[in-house]
């Protein structure tokens, strides 16, 4: 938590130097699905301060209850905001300047999410797509499927998922 | 986080009073033959969608190797379970041992080769975790990284696990595997890293998009010797449940009295 005013600066710094999104302060690898659409699964200011909360707590779901298909789980967070090289291929998503290391490296925080899970999207058991074709609304499809892109559901307060960390 | 752990906590003693129950029965083991009852009425799963619902103590999952149809020299097993949990992407260190190596890389399944010394008989299996109902590597970890999910998959939280084997040192099968270098390739449904332990966890990714297979029982299956069985151990309908009461099998060493999830039948 301590990280969330720091990087919301340091993101303000980016804001001259990368990609907008919709707004001041936004970072997002333009080649990523994430240029596409107009905020994360959640909103982008409560993304930026708390995206290591949702994570966390995916992971104890996914790892304990077996659920992997949410929106919350980080093989979408790949999936989503990985960047592409001019040959299509996609740059691992912690490598220099893309959209994970970019904002840890200026933060001097140091995340190993990436010592185990893959840093492309390769080899999914399942996926967004796959997920979305069984119902489960994901804002990201848009994107993924080149249509118009969707806005996330913005819910009023915390999402449900996170109010009884 | 905590929340959680104690919710599935608690799952596991309503799983586990359940199976203390049945405790004494002969057939399929303790946690087998307490299922029939919860059993019903489940919203089974021949339509794969993925998972929404924490798993639950409804399913038991297991397996049968039937010994006398497994090939001597045949590893399709092993490879399939190589693709689909990307242990065919491990490297070998730089400067490395070939010998060392082959010793050190995780394997989830060991082709095991056992002969009868007075008949000269030899029995092909394969080794992998055999999910037990009690687990020794979960009552030895020192972390709680060490845990039987709800539905009886034996696994690792690599997010808690420290790395200090002590469960390779307590499983009688020889099932688990330390991952002592630095992973560069993975694969999203299997994360891998340096420093934590991991073994066999039944396609787990699989199951949790609805899927009732395994890749070893899919590669098996394919090539001809239909050796392996997947299936629901709580379900009295199942085709496992079925070949189980069918024929003759046993757990490896039975006498640990771990109550399996995977049985040998021809040994």
């Amino acid at each position: 938590m301590i990280l969330g005013l720091p990087l919301t600066l340091l993101l303000a710094a980016f804001g001259s130097t990368t990609a907008h999104a919709t707004g001041v302060g936004d970072f997002v690898v333009p080649s990523s699905n994430a240029a596409g659409v107009q905020n994360c699964v959640e909103p982008t200011e409560y993304m930026r301060r708390n995206h290591m909360e949702v994570i966390r707590h995916q992971r104890d779901t996914t790892v304990y209850g077996g659920i992997r298909s949410t929106k919350h789980s980080m093989a979408g967070c790949v999936t989503c905001h990985v960047g592409y090289d001019a040959e299509q291929k996609p740059v691992p998503i912690n490598a220099d300047g893309q959209f994970c290391e970019a904002c840890h490296d200026y933060a001097a925080v140091n995340l190993n999410c990436f010592d185990c899970h893959a840093t492309i999207p390769e080899g999914e058991g399942w996926n967004q797509e796959t997920a979305a074709a069984h119902g489960h609304q994901l804002s990201v499809d848009g994107a993924q499927h080149g249509a118009v892109p969707t806005v996330a559901q913005v819910p009023e307060t915390m999402p449900a998922e996170n109010q009884d960390q | 986080m905590k929340d959680d752990n104690r919710q599935v906590d608690s799952d596991r003693r309503r799983f586990l009073g359940a199976a203390a129950v049945a405790a004494g029965s002969v057939t399929g083991g303790a946690g087998v033959a307490a299922l029939g009852a919860f059993s019903a009425g489940l919203p089974e799963s021949a339509d794969a969608s993925p998972r929404t619902e924490p798993v639950t103590d409804r399913h038991r999952w297991g397996m049968l190797v039937d010994t006398s149809k497994c090939a001597d020299g045949c590893t399709a097993c092993v490879e399939a379970c190589d693709q689909e949990n990307g242990l065919g992407l491990q490297s070998e260190p730089f400067g490395d041992n070939e010998a060392k190596w082959q010793n050190q890389r995780a394997v989830w399944i060991r082709k095991v080769k056992l002969q009868d010394n007075a008949s000269g008989h030899v029995t092909n299996l394969p080794l992998m975790c055999q999910h037990c109902e009690q687990p020794p590597c979960v009552n030895v970890c020192p972390t709680g990284a060490s845990f039987k999910r709800a539905d009886g998959i034996v696994m690792v939280d690599r997010h808690t696990c420290i790395g200090c084997r002590y469960c390779i040192m307590a499983c009688p099968y020889k099932a688990r595997s330390f991952i002592h270098e630095r992973v560069e390739q993975k694969l999203t449904r299997a994360p891998r890293g340096i420093g934590c332990v991991e073994s066999c966890n039944l396609c787990a990714h699989r199951l949790d998009e609805g899927k009732t297979t395994t890749a070893c029982q899919e590669a098996c299956t394919a090539g001809g010797h239909q050796a392996i069985m997947f299936g629901d151990l709580k379900d009295p309908t199942s085709p496992l449940r079925q070949a189980l009461a069918a024929q003759p099998n046993r757990q490896i060493r039975e006498d640990l009295q771990l109550n399996t999830g995977v049985r040998y039948a021809g040994l």
